[in-house]
């Protein structure tokens, strides 16, 4: 007769913990014929819950075009990662197990690397709308498709329309002072900015750059530094609540610069800016991707958002829509809602006709689309429109701005 | 160059004197029942709510904003004296902490389900004004606020001075069971006291509103701004917390001037270091006898 092991308690610790590790670990629930289920992970509560809400709005209004259009069934599940860039992988591992078998997110750099991670244990393919951080397509991740421009190429055509802007305009500004928000996003594009401007030789020569605290809610000093710097260019980097505090200080302290060029940042666009400056946010200029305002579809697209969902079709909601165009003709080509054949789907991704301005719509192999254009808007009569480049203009440039005292 | 010293320190004075408004609820309450509110920035924000809807229904200008949001608050924190924090003023320190981290929490949660978490701006005419005096121009609204908030805190200076009440309160904070004694009726001293701070707290919150955009995270900030003033000040001196006001609020202003506006916060945490080192009573304090 044998002797019959009598397990340790290492070993049922050992088989406890494999089995709870078993039990939590993300993985999706297919069912064939039902719709295909898409994660979208946002931040919907939280500091940066603006941004968050109208990408969600992008994100509903691009689900119920697809729908008229008689594409194909995808059932929308949302998750807030309530403005905390490390909730990303839980809300993402949360909608996985929920049996979402493509994710959509997130809006920003932070998240998105760290949905990104869930994606890749779980094999799951992920889409980013919005997030500009060049690392994410750097880390060797294989389940990210980035319908975004990265930091650099953001920056490089933000620099170059700057640098055009003496040739279209007439007026050639000499000097320029950086005012910028102090965190990993700010410091990143001004970085982005110094390597640039002299790469690109434009003829501007920056004095300062001013630093601010991103918790700041006072703004005189840092406007007021700047001013003494004597620049005829304010290239602020900023989000939207310090856009509105640099502009009513610049109307309090009188400063008129001959231009407000942001080099690729949010704000100035959003309907929050126009509506708490009226006429005092005219004049602000920024360099962003955006839709096509030449493009037909477009201009309808953007008309109905408008009316439909009574917001402005502004970054956020424009590669938002564009996110949900994008999934929708991978899932169709893909036929199936199993991850790997979406993800197959996306990999051959070629969408020439889309909102967005620049070239088709493809992912190189670490999954990034490099024909995003990036255009010069300016705030015009309360509401921003493209002044440049060229072959997306609606409008003409206003620089030297209208001085805030003459308006 | 001149202008623009002239310009940054007249701004750093003017809002700290509104800063010294805030840091004087949290100094009177911490000297008369030596109970620390740390619930304070979020009674400023509640003053905030507060301005932002009386400017919003009815328009009134910044100055008139302040006396409601102080009658306001006074009635709450009188109610919160007497009903909840009155139980905790003889039990250990750590107890009243958790009671306060406690009512921070939950206004602030209580804020974001009612308010969200979107700035609340207020856009008047004033909002874009300057007063010019020569070379320096002087905010409209901070102008407003500075003198409003300076009128309250000398009233509120002769009203402790002058007044019976005034004069009870002083002695609760004196000697305890003396004022008991002489039949002072403590636990309402206690209730007034905290009606007067968060008082304070809510017409500062106010007179800030049409400054600062409205939201409920910026709690934690005047919260540690008040802790500051009263520390520098030397806690529960309220001449203190005038001129620790004015001192922090002028400090953050030069600092960001002179060496970096993203160092201006850090600037006055170093000047809290300093001071704890040099006078660990504050610069207005006395010694604990």
């Amino acid at each position: 007769m044998t002797k019959r092991a009598i397990p340790s308690r290492r070993d049922l610790l050992a088989t406890g913990a494999g089995a709870l590790a078993t039990s939590i670990l993300p993985r999706p629930v297919f069912s064939q014929g039902a719709p295909v289920k898409v994660g979208v992970i946002l931040y919907l509560s939280g500091v940066q819950a603006f941004m968050g809400q109208q990408t969600r709005k992008g994100n509903d209004f691009g689900a119920k075009v697809v729908k008229e259009a008689g594409g194909p069934a995808m059932e929308f599940i949302y998750g807030d990662a309530e403005s905390k860039p490390e909730n990303g992988r839980i809300v993402a591992e949360r909608l996985i197990r929920e049996g979402c078998t493509l994710l959509i997110g997130t809006n920003d750099s932070g998240s998105t690397i760290s949905v990104a991670q869930a994606a890749e244990a779980a094999k799951i393919p992920f889409l980013i709308n919005i997030a500009s951080a060049p690392q994410i397509t750097e880390q060797g991740f294989t389940q990210i498709f980035r319908n975004f421009t990265p930091a650099g190429t953001l920056v490089g055509n933000a620099v170059a329309r700057i640098k055009e802007l003496g040739a279209t305009t007439g007026v050639e500004p000499k000097t320029a002072v950086i005012l910028h928000v102090n965190d990993t996003f700010g410091q990143g594009i001004m970085k982005g900015v110094d390597v640039l401007w002299d790469k690109q030789q434009v003829p501007i020569k920056i004095l300062d750059r001013i630093g601010y605290d991103v918790r700041a809610r006072d703004l005189s000093v840092e406007v007021a530094k700047a001013k003494a710097v004597g620049a005829d260019l304010l290239m602020p980097i900023t989000r939207v609540s310090d856009a509105i505090l640099i502009i009513r200080e610049m109307v309090k302290q009188n400063w008129s610069p001959m231009g407000i060029i942001s080099p690729g940042s949010p704000g100035p666009y959003e309907k929050a800016f126009t509506d708490a400056l009226g006429k005092y946010g005219d004049g602000y200029m920024s360099c962003v991707p955006w839709y096509n305002p030449t493009n037909k579809r477009a201009r309808e697209i953007a008309s109905r958002f408008e009316k439909e969902m009574d917001a402005r079709f502004d970054l956020n909601a424009v590669f938002a829509f564009e996110a949900v165009e994008i999934a929708a003709d991978a899932i169709k080509r893909a036929k199936s809602n199993e991850p790997a054949a979406i993800h197959a789907a996306l990999k051959t991704t070629d969408i020439a006709d889309h909102i967005s301005y620049g070239g088709p719509i493809r992912f190189d192999e670490k999954g990034q689309n490099n024909n995003i254009g990036v255009v010069m808007l300016q705030n015009q009569n309360g509401k921003p429109v493209v002044v440049s480049p060229a072959d997306a203009s609606e409008a003409k440039a206003v620089f030297p701005f209208v001085p805030f005292d003459k308006r | 160059m001149t202008a623009l010293y002239l310009n940054v320190i007249s701004g750093g004075i003017l809002i700290g004197v509104v800063y010294a408004l805030i840091a004087l609820g949290l100094t009177i309450i911490f000297g008369v029942m030596r109970v620390v509110n740390f619930a304070h920035g979020e009674m400023v924000v509640i003053g905030m709510y507060i301005g932002y809807g009386l400017w919003s229904a009815f328009k009134l200008p910044p100055w008139m904003l302040a006396p409601v949001a102080a009658a306001l608050l006074f009635a709450l924190g009188y109610a919160l004296q007497l009903g909840i924090v009155n139980a905790f003023i003889d039990r250990p320190q750590h107890a009243q902490f958790v009671l306060f981290i406690s009512f921070a929490l939950m206004i602030t949660g209580l804020h974001l389900a009612l308010f969200g978490p979107d700035s609340w701006p207020i856009q008047m005419v004033e909002s874009m004004q300057s007063y010019t005096i020569g070379p320096v121009r002087l905010d409209v609204l901070r102008s407003q606020a500075a003198l409003m908030a300076l009128l309250l805190i000398i009233g509120l200076m002769l009203f402790l001075r002058f007044s019976t009440l005034g004069r009870s309160i002083r002695a609760a904070a004196d000697n305890l069971i003396g004022a008991q004694v002489i039949g002072i009726r403590v636990r309402k001293v206690y209730a007034v006291t905290a009606g007067i701070g968060m008082a304070c707290a809510g017409a500062a919150g106010a007179l800030i509103a049409p400054i600062f955009d409205t939201q409920p995270f910026l709690a934690t900030d005047f919260t540690l701004i008040a802790f500051i003033i009263v520390i520098v000040g030397g806690l529960g001196s309220l001449t203190g917390a005038l001129l620790g006001g004015v001192l922090i609020g002028l400090s953050e202003a030069l600092a960001a001037l002179m060496i970096s506006p993203a160092l201006k916060t850090t600037f006055s945490y170093a000047l809290l270091v300093l001071v704890l080192l040099l006078r660990p009573n504050g610069l207005f304090g006395e010694p604990e006898r």
